[in-house]
């Protein structure tokens, strides 16, 4: 009985999976996205927010547009956990999902980023990672599959010391200062690392790199640490629980929260909220803002959550940070889209024009205000050889109820990253036996 | 050494918060012998349930009291569908049980309150004592005093009611020789839904305290990480163990952080509690308060 | 009817000691071996290889490393997703920094590095026992895990820490097609397996189930304890350590050392409690119910509950489900899948007259 009850169990779910894994059934002026969404464990408050922002705007293109030049947009998620051997599964679930296939995959975590990277180029999929990932995928002549697009760590770190310099009236004025670099002890948390440090050479600060153990929701000795060493700046490269001990401590021993600066992982409500008081003045990165007060995310208001359409189960969250960080990716995949239907006609897209469309996507000034969005996520211009495209940071502080913009984009030091971005590419390249492409030939 | 007393301090007050979530795994071992992995689960469950009672606009006694019933709840529950049908098997099957029930808490707990992080407030100020710092520069928060002052009342409380009831005197003896205790007639599965519910609120406890420390999130099941070198040095049933092995941790984690970090790049603290404890048991196999052990063929 | 061993006469050792000594079992390794070796590349598609037959092999191969250590020789160990990684990481430097090196003999230099660590990290369990050593084992996990980040050298100095595994070559044939990964996987996941069952039928097998049942009355019987549970630290870990390079390998392909978390541990562990502490084929049954239930459950609530419930509700729900079965499967079959097989077993014997 045990037995046969198993065995018919597993035999369900095996019938099941064979199911989705033939399902490619054609559908007609569909363009399918596949999203890999994580809603459960640590990292749900972030993946609920992005995945939630993304999917309502998409809805608000399929609502009012009727899609992207008559082609609606469909969707499908996949639980991650953000774990890396689920993250390919659905991957691998969601590739051949569709009429074209799976046209753009973006995870949402650098874990997925990387145990994916390989297999996007062979399969033809476009991979596109907004604000994490990996950096030097910025060189599109190594990676034509991979777009860090709009900004990467990198490029955020040449802005943090802009911002600091700004901050105390010069770069100049930056010598002999002192500021501590305090990372969660990863590879997410060491990526400013060398940035940052020649940033010190160059502008004649000095920097201490201070590790938190993962999760960090014990930062005692760090924080005694910097009350030893006075610093003028504590750069905050850190993520989820670590960011409001963070805060907490620096509180505790008194260090002032105007002068704490954080990555875009450090600075969204969810970071500072639990934080209490102890959070209010603390300054952090963005690629896109908070807000409601965006055509775009009033948009979205009227359009979608007016017809009971929307995807936060938690209203108030709409316009929060990660919220909009959805938005921006859905406006980013939705252009694409546009860019490539130009060239290839208003049908839906495979891979490989999905591609094309990241590849020539420009989104200037012009186009932000048309989409609602201006100041709410900067302009950038994707190259063959660029796949940033951008690099623009905003800041914004908290001022202990919400995130106001404090900061207008600053523009990354670009000229300093890119020969590291292409030493860094072209190692990568040389292990893999990759013959860079050559970008004038591209069309 | 004025800085070293900081650290010194400030190390032991943090033991202190490893200790409340060590509390709960040890009462549950103690009775019965269920290394209960669940337990940093139920700190986040018990957290984000008194947290969301709140927003729902309880007031805090409500809240607490509301929490609490919950804790007991999944307690008794806990007891009757995982331990009761596990009873006598292999203590790894049990273990296993209990990872298999993390993920159910953590599941209702999320899918119940949402995955939106929380502040909590306790009204105490985390900040340094303001006569102390400067009389001396040292500075000591005042919450983490609070925490150790909630940390002494618990477990008074836990040794009062070990020593002068009769559930705690049952109690005692369950933990002591289950079989013995049967033969007595102590209802042996009453005093396990008893220590369930028990492990409950000091899960609630340390929920709360680590709550208003860091936030609610998820996150906080990971506090059973800190807990874990804290049991192995001060043994796995001893209830002063588990305070004394806390201070012990939690002094020298920060004190090998601060000095010889530096020397590795830092970020020690990940594993160099677990290395001390090892280093420890190498020592005294059974842990500093832990019972001694006599193997026989 | 068709399982039936009477008849079976063994007339030489050499029969007496194979290692599966009764026909049908021998005919129906040998049917399943030919069915995954020459069917399924060709029955199974792209998804199926990629994403459920490689991982489910690897995960196999690491749950019988741990299986060697936890369910034949007694010692719990929750740093299995650790060795892993030290298997990844040093087959990836000896391709790295040797011209020519042959992948095989990295894979198994991997393993041997694996090893050593093991050995290290073993030694306190000559001291610690029970949960102790399992807590005491995190100390590898974290350990390790903090040393691959820390140390730059491991990764070749790359900027984010994370290793790409390089092409697979052997003889000049380039390993790229799932098919033809899957194949070599699967080869060296059989190789390792057999490997595995008969040195557990041998004397070293037989010294670790003594140290496993009592350690005391093992070592009145004249067992060294040291060696015996050192060496068991070191297969198991050489297991966990091809499992770790192949992960990286043939699987994933960039890997960072975070990856190879307490979660992963944790995974493993389950495989084989799950599937049957001390048994070989329980590793695999393990591997596979661990590896297809949270997929089984997140393809039914896409299919049957995304619009019926919300998008986080679903989730958790796969999360409690998924919790629930372990549980449940605990309850019912605490020795686990291979002790179902053992039954079904012994029912076939008798069938179609059981009494």
């Amino acid at each position: 009985m045990k037995m046969s009850k198993t065995l018919s169990t597993s035999l369900i779910a095996a019938g099941l999976l064979a199911g989705v894994a033939a399902d490619a059934f054609a559908q007609a002026k569909e363009q399918f996205i596949g999203l890999p969404s994580y809603r459960v464990g640590a990292y749900a408050a972030g993946g609920s927010g992005v995945f939630g922002g993304w999917i309502d705007y998409m809805t608000l293109i399929n609502e009012r547009d009727g899609g992207i030049g008559g082609v609606k947009l469909t969707w499908e998620e996949c639980e991650t956990e953000y774990n890396n051997a689920r993250g390919v599964e659905c991957y691998e679930r969601l590739k051949k999902k569709g009429s074209t296939g799976n046209s753009v995959f973006q995870p949402v975590s650098t874990g997925i980023t990387y145990s994916v990277l390989d297999k996007v180029a062979q399969d033809k999929i476009p991979m596109v990672t907004i604000g994490y990932g990996r950096t030097d995928a910025v060189d599109g002549r190594v990676f034509p599959w991979v777009f860090p697009m709009i900004t990467t760590y990198w490029s955020q770190a040449t802005t943090m010391v802009k911002f600091i310099g700004s901050k105390e009236g010069g770069m100049e004025k930056l010598k002999g200062k002192k500021v501590v670099y305090l990372y969660h002890d990863s590879a997410f948390g060491k990526e400013g690392l060398g940035v940052i440090e020649k940033q010190a050479q160059k502008f004649g600060f000095t920097m201490v790199p201070l590790a938190v153990a993962h999760p960090g929701n014990e930062q005692q000795s760090q924080w005694l640490k910097i009350r030893q060493e006075k610093p003028d700046w504590v750069i905050l490269w850190g993520w989820g629980v670590m960011n409001p001990t963070a805060l907490k401590a620096a509180a505790k021993t008194g260090f002032p929260r105007e002068k704490m600066v954080g990555v875009w992982w450090s600075g969204a409500e969810e970071d500072t909220v639990p934080a209490g008081d102890a959070a209010k003045g603390f300054i952090a990165a963005g690629f896109n803002v908070a807000g409601q007060n965006y055509p775009v995310v009033k948009a979205i208001q009227d359009n979608v959550y007016k017809k009971n359409k929307g995807n936060m189960e938690d209203k108030s969250r709409i316009g929060s940070v990660y919220y909009n960080r959805g938005v921006v990716h859905g406006i980013i995949t939705v252009e694409a889209i546009r860019t490539a239907q130009a060239k290839f006609g208003a049908k839906p897209l495979s891979g490989d024009e999905m591609r094309w469309g990241f590849e020539h996507l420009s989104i200037d000034a012009k186009r932000l205000k048309e989409l609602g969005a201006e100041g709410f996520m900067p302009d950038l211009k994707i190259t063959c050889a660029d796949h940033e495209g951008s690099g623009k940071v905003k800041y914004q502080q908290w001022d202990g109820k919400q995130w106001k913009v404090i900061s207008d984009w600053i523009d990354a030091d670009r000229d300093m990253v890119r020969p590291m971005i292409e030493e860094s590419a072209a190692k990568y390249a040389k292990e893999k036996n990759i013959t860079p492409r050559d970008c004038s030939k591209e069309g | 050494m004025q800085f070293f007393l900081e650290v010194l301090i400030g190390g032991l007050l943090s033991g202190v918060m490893y200790s409340f979530v060590a509390l709960g795994f040890v009462l549950i071992y103690k009775a019965s012998g269920v290394f209960n992995f669940a337990q940093g689960a139920m700190v986040f469950a018990a957290a984000l349930t008194f947290v969301g009672f709140q927003e729902l606009g309880a007031p805090f006694w409500l809240a607490l009291l509301l929490a609490f019933a919950v804790m007991v709840v999944l307690g008794v529950l806990t007891e009757r569908i995982v331990l009761r049908p596990l009873v006598n098997q292999p203590p790894i099957t049990l273990f296993m049980a209990t990872i298999g029930l993390t993920y159910v808490i953590e599941g209702l707990a999320q899918g119940t309150w949402g995955a939106t992080v929380r502040g909590l407030e306790l009204g105490i100020q985390d900040e340094p004592v303001q006569w102390l710092m400067e009389a001396t520069d040292i500075g000591v928060s005042k919450f983490d005093l609070f925490g150790a002052g909630i940390a002494a009342l618990l477990v008074t409380l836990l040794a009062l009611f070990f020593q002068y009831t009769r559930v705690g005197r049952a109690l005692r003896a369950v933990a002591d020789d289950h079989q013995a205790a049967l033969s007595i007639g102590i209802p042996l599965q009453t005093i396990w839904r008893i220590v369930w519910a028990v492990a409950g609120f000091v899960a609630l406890v340390a929920g709360l305290i680590w709550g208003a420390r860091n936030g609610v999130s998820f996150s906080l099941t990971f506090t059973a990480l800190k807990a874990l070198p804290v049991l192995i040095l001060g043994g796995f049933t001893s209830i002063p163990g588990a305070i004394v092995g806390g201070l012990i941790i939690g002094s020298t984690e920060k004190l090998a952080e601060v000095y010889l970090g530096q020397y590795v790049g830092g970020g020690i603290d990940s594993w160099f509690p677990y290395v001390m404890a090892l280093a420890f048991l190498l020592i005294r196999p059974e842990g500093l308060f832990g019972e001694k052990h006599i193997d026989r063929v | 009817m068709f399982y039936r061993e009477a008849g079976q006469f063994k007339t030489s050792y050499a029969a007496d000691q194979q290692i599966f000594p009764i026909t049908q079992d021998r005919v129906g390794v040998l049917l399943i071996l030919a069915f995954a070796f020459l069917a399924v590349p060709v029955l199974f598609n792209e998804y199926w290889l990629k994403a459920i037959l490689i991982p489910f092999l690897i995960f196999s191969l690491a749950a019988l490393g741990l299986n060697i250590l936890t369910g034949y020789a007694g010692q719990l160990s929750l740093g299995s997703a650790a060795f892993m990684a030290v298997g990844a990481f040093a087959s990836y430097n000896f391709m790295l920094r040797i011209d020519g090196m042959p992948i095989l003999l990295a894979f198994a230099l991997g393993g041997l590095s694996a090893a050593l660590v093991g050995i290290a990290f073993g030694l306190p369990s000559l001291r610690i026992k029970g949960f102790y050593l399992a807590v005491a084992t995190l100390a590898a996990q974290f350990f390790i895990v903090w040393a691959l980040t820390k140390f730059g050298w491991f990764s070749n100095y790359s900027s984010s820490g994370v290793i790409s595994a390089q092409e697979m070559e052997i003889l000049g044939y380039k390993f790229v097609t799932p098919e033809a990964k899957y194949l070599l996987v699967l080869a060296i996941v059989v190789l390792l397996a057999l490997a595995a069952k008969n040195m557990v039928r041998s004397s070293v097998g037989r010294a670790w189930m003594a140290v496993r049942d009592m350690d005391v009355a093992a070592e009145v019987i004249g067992i060294r304890i040291m060696h015996t549970k050192l060496l068991a630290f070191a297969v198991s870990s050489f297991y966990c350590g091809v499992a770790g390079a192949l992960y990286a390998y043939a699987y994933i392909g960039t890997v960072e050392p975070e990856g190879f978390n307490l979660d992963l541990s944790f995974k493993i562990l389950f495989m084989i409690i799950i599937g049957g502490v001390g048994s070989i084929v329980g590793a695999f049954l393990g591997a596979a119910f661990i590896v297809l239930l949270p997929i089984a459950l997140d393809v039914m609530v896409q299919e049957w509950l995304s619009g019926i419930l919300s998008p986080s509700i679903s989730s958790n729900l796969q999360l409690i489900v998924f919790g629930g079965l372990i549980i449940f499967f605990l309850i019912v079959e605490p020795h686990g899948l291979a002790r179902l097989w053992q039954i079904g077993k012994e029912k076939l014997r008798l069938w179609p007259f059981p009494h």
